[in-house]
């Protein structure tokens, strides 16, 4: 998919230029979008690697493990399935809480340990249980506390405030991330009533 | 509660920084200096990979900006995102969200150049590049790790749920900023 948006955006962006007897600006387009490219990583260098860093000490200091043990009831209630001393419970909560911070490099590796430790409860190896769908849809809502990359881009981009738009992503996260669980919750239960897939 | 929001907006960023040092030093007794430097190392790689991502992306974008055809979309779709609330030039970001994060992040700051970061525009942009995770991506790499063929119903529940974060960013930066 991603291919063919690339693709689509090119072309149509040299058709319009030659329709527009503009072809001249083709090329200075994409001069100036790979200049872009290049300038946006050199300042997202500075804020990522201080994040990163900031972030490794947040994990040394246990700092997941106990936003895990908060948010632990909040797993128990997401994921009925799961037994309550199973380690795939673990993962999950650790998961949530690197993604909650952030730190988008220990979260997948957990996220992958938890997708394993899933798989061996489920009875069905191809064909996913309601608790890695579940997994899914709170990983793909993606809830962060602190967007610092966008904080960083914002800066890059001289911004007035540009922590201003962290309450409004809060807002938007847990919004879409409420969703994403009724939504999950929903489909599961129609597909049962369906008959579809028997547990 | 607008002031409450704007004052977590101003302090929670200095206070995560002043906080996270303290508790690790004192009472974790971390190596504090020697593990941020050990962490900021892998800063590096992680910007190094996004490079391609965003040079090709900015490419694109850029050529679809200037050579008028972002332009002619606006035009095309205004009359029918307007009443929504929906600044049509946030559409190609709206799309490419679920698909590619550094996609989405591309025609973000482009957004910031062409508008701003703090016009409504890159505001909305902000919030929904902040808001959402790259569905397409956590599928394929959650679901492939332990080789499951049958997502079931989660493929939908993922892009059902990237429709609410992009209603949800809309709402929320026109109910904070509109």
């Amino acid at each position: 998919m991603i291919n063919a948006i690339w693709v689509i955006l090119l072309v149509t962006g040299v058709i319009v230029a030659a329709l527009n007897g503009r072809i001249d600006v083709v090329t200075e387009a994409v001069l100036g979008g790979a200049k872009q490219g290049v300038i946006v990583c050199g300042g997202l260098l500075s804020i990522v690697v201080f994040w990163m860093g900031l972030m490794k000490i947040a994990e040394a200091a246990g700092l997941v493990q106990s936003l895990a043990k908060l948010i632990y009831p909040l797993a128990r209630f997401l994921y009925p399935s799961v037994p309550k001393d199973h380690p795939a419970m673990g993962s999950i909560v650790a998961n949530m809480s690197a993604n909650m911070l952030g730190l988008g490099s220990a979260a997948t590796p957990l996220g992958l340990k938890a997708m394993q430790q899933l798989q061996d409860l489920n009875p069905h190896k191809d064909r996913a249980s309601d608790a890695m769908c579940t997994l899914l849809a709170v990983n793909t809502s993606g809830l962060t506390i602190i967007p610092a990359t966008v904080i960083g881009l914002r800066m890059q981009y001289g911004s007035t405030n540009p922590t201003q738009i962290v309450v409004t992503t809060l807002l938007a996260t847990f919004l879409a991330t409420t969703c994403a669980v009724f939504l999950d919750r929903y489909f599961r239960a129609r597909e049962r009533r369906k008959g579809g897939w028997q547990v | 509660m607008m002031q409450v929001a704007q004052w977590f907006a101003a302090w929670s960023l200095p206070l995560i920084i002043a906080f996270i040092p303290v508790y690790a030093y004192l009472i974790k007794k971390v190596p504090v200096y020697d593990t941020f430097i050990d962490g900021a190392k892998d800063g590096f790689s992680t910007v190094l990979a996004l490079l391609p991502h965003l040079v090709g992306m900015l490419v694109a974008v850029t050529v679809f900006r200037e050579s008028g055809a972002m332009e002619l979309l606006v035009n095309a779709l205004n009359p029918l995102l307007q009443p929504l609330g929906v600044p049509p030039e946030f559409l190609p970001m709206a799309l490419l969200r679920s698909i590619s994060g550094s996609g989405s992040m591309a025609v973000m700051t482009d957004i910031f150049q062409t508008h701003g970061p703090d016009s409504f525009l890159g505001r909305l942009a902000s919030t929904m590049q902040g808001a959402s995770d790259t569905t397409l991506y956590v599928l394929t790499v959650y679901f492939g790790s332990v080789g499951i063929r049958k997502a079931r119903y989660a493929v939908k529940v993922g892009l059902l749920a990237d429709l609410a974060s992009v209603i949800a960013a809309l709402f929320v930066t026109h109910w904070f900023f509109g």
